[in-house]
């Protein structure tokens, strides 16, 4: 070989380096094993998501933690505290008082679908799971009214306990549904907007309505 | 040499307005590959009265197909045929609201305002808000006529919402169920001008019991004689639509079978009304005078303590 005739490779130099790969641990989508961490820093990753979208739905705006990793962890837990503290008022054995854990849980998640599948029929671009997560998320202010109603209610039933009742409700269901509305507004097309914005304010309302109505027994 | 006229661009009229001036003229129909099994059965079983139609311009399913381009050509398991019933805006949903509530005299509800593009948003979500409004509006107006009462505990009432759902759900969809139905059969045997699809009766149906929303939420009144007023009110106005839609479809037919459809109709829309008044709403009590009753209270005590 002619052209090499030159070329030698010295023995002083050494050839050093590295063979593997680095693996990209600079996205945040990190690949790295969860299983290695303690169970405690999982949950706590978790919670503090849940927690930033709990802000996020009190002070709306325009965030991508609410529709980018949306989860149903926050809806869930909504939902759950606010059929809990909707049972134990009127139980009779009638059957004609409140609604029953199963009721809420079911008008929660089914109105919630039923809505997302609404807004998507009407040509909405957003995702299913992004919509459900807004929508559960969003009924965090009225979660907070029950607490507030049960706690009214606690020193009295009377007429000045329900006018204080109705000024939180209605408060948190005009939250809950202008929280929703800025989430959801910006997908949909803009000649349709009322008729996606509609029965999310039906949703919130009846939810709302189940929490005026809740008289202790 | 053309004059100017001549040159100009000329907007042409609708189809059904040319062939009236020239009944002869040939008319072609460019079908779709994938149609809907009810246009094809329509064409298929009036062959000869095509002219006939479009002469009158009543049936214009092949014009609107035509003119309508894509619509409905998509398979039924796939998410864009569904899309294709809730292709409305806003403001076709207000107007067909409009027009059930103040029905023009003459007009078709479905020709005027449906024109082929049936949605189910109306339906639904009509329904589903007079399921929420009968049940609050019962709920409220059952508390203020027992509000006095010292014997009278609140109860919110949760089962009659599930009992409301499925009865308005019920009548909005298999009732025009049934009456499609039935008017298929009709057509099979006499020669009708004007016939609807499923989907158009259901509209009709839905939009027609917008009415029941406000006069859901005036029952709240505790008087007999006003809510018996919004009864006949809201029927006459609901009613007036169903009856101006329906009777073109019957009117061809043997004229006691027509009656009869058109007079079930209405009784089965009055039955609902009547239904909800009577299960949903108490019946406000007549006025006790309140001084009477202390005072046979206090000799009734008196006399018995002695």
């Amino acid at each position: 070989f002619p052209g090499l005739a030159d070329v030698s490779i010295s023995q002083d130099i050494p050839v050093e380096g590295e063979i593997t790969v680095p693996v990209g641990s600079h996205s945040p989508d990190e690949d790295f094993s969860t299983l290695d961490e303690p169970v405690k820093d999982t949950i706590m990753r978790d919670l503090k998501a849940v927690g930033k979208k709990f802000v996020h739905v009190m002070y709306p705006r325009k965030s991508s933690a609410l529709l980018r990793d949306w989860d149903l962890w926050g809806p869930l837990v909504l939902c759950v505290s606010l059929a809990l503290m909707l049972q134990g008022g009127s139980a009779d054995s009638k059957d004609d008082g409140g609604p029953q854990f199963a009721e809420v849980f079911v008008i929660i998640w089914f109105g919630a679908v039923v809505i997302t599948l609404n807004s998507k029929l009407l040509g909405g671009t957003i995702s299913f799971f992004q919509s459900l997560c807004v929508l559960g998320y969003c009924v965090l202010p009225l979660t907070v009214a029950m607490l507030v109603c049960r706690l009214v209610l606690l020193a009295g039933a009377g007429t000045v306990s329900f006018i204080i009742r109705l000024i939180v409700v209605g408060a948190m269901f005009g939250w809950s549904t202008l929280a929703s509305t800025a989430f959801l507004a910006d997908s949909q097309p803009p000649n349709r907007k009322a008729l996606v914005v509609y029965p999310i304010f039906l949703f919130y309302f009846v939810i709302s309505w189940m929490i005026l109505t809740f008289t202790p027994q | 040499m053309a004059t100017a006229d001549d040159l100009k661009f000329q907007e042409f009229d609708d189809a059904a307005n040319l062939l009236a001036a020239n009944p002869d003229a040939t008319t072609i129909s460019i079908d779709e590959p994938a149609e809907i099994p009810k246009n094809q059965h329509s064409r298929l079983q009036e062959p000869g009265r095509e002219e006939d139609d479009e002469l009158l311009g009543t049936d214009d399913s092949d014009k609107t197909e035509l003119l309508a381009g894509q619509k409905k050509s998509a398979p039924f398991w796939t998410f864009e045929y569904y899309q294709t019933f809730f292709d409305v805006d806003t403001y076709q949903v207000l107007d067909r609201i409009k027009g059930s509530v103040f029905p023009v005299p003459g007009k078709n509800f479905v020709r005027l305002y449906i024109r082929s593009n049936p949605d189910l948003y109306g339906p639904f979500w009509i329904c589903a808000t007079l399921v929420f409004t009968i049940a609050v509006s019962g709920n409220l107006s059952n508390f203020f006529i027992h509000l006095g009462k010292p014997t009278y505990h609140y109860v919110p009432e949760f089962r009659k919402v599930s009992i409301a759902a499925t009865t308005i759900y019920a009548y909005a969809w298999l009732v025009p169920l049934a009456l499609w139905g039935f008017l298929m059969w009709r057509n099979s045997k006499v020669m009708n001008i004007v016939s609807y699809s499923f989907l158009e009766i259901v509209c009709v149906y839905g939009y027609s019991l917008f009415i029941y929303i406000p006069t859901a939420i005036l029952w709240i009144i505790p008087q007999k004689v006003v809510r018996w007023v919004l009864v006949v009110f809201s029927l006459c106005l609901s009613g007036s639509v169903l009856v101006m839609t329906f009777w073109p479809a019957v009117r061809d037919d043997n004229r006691r079978v027509a009656v009869a459809t058109v007079a079930t109709v209405l009784l089965l829309h009055a039955l609902l009304a009547v239904g909800c008044l009577a299960y949903f709403f108490d019946a406000p009590e007549l006025d006790i005078p309140a001084p009477i009753i202390p005072a046979h209270n206090g000799t009734t005590v008196i006399t018995k303590s002695h």
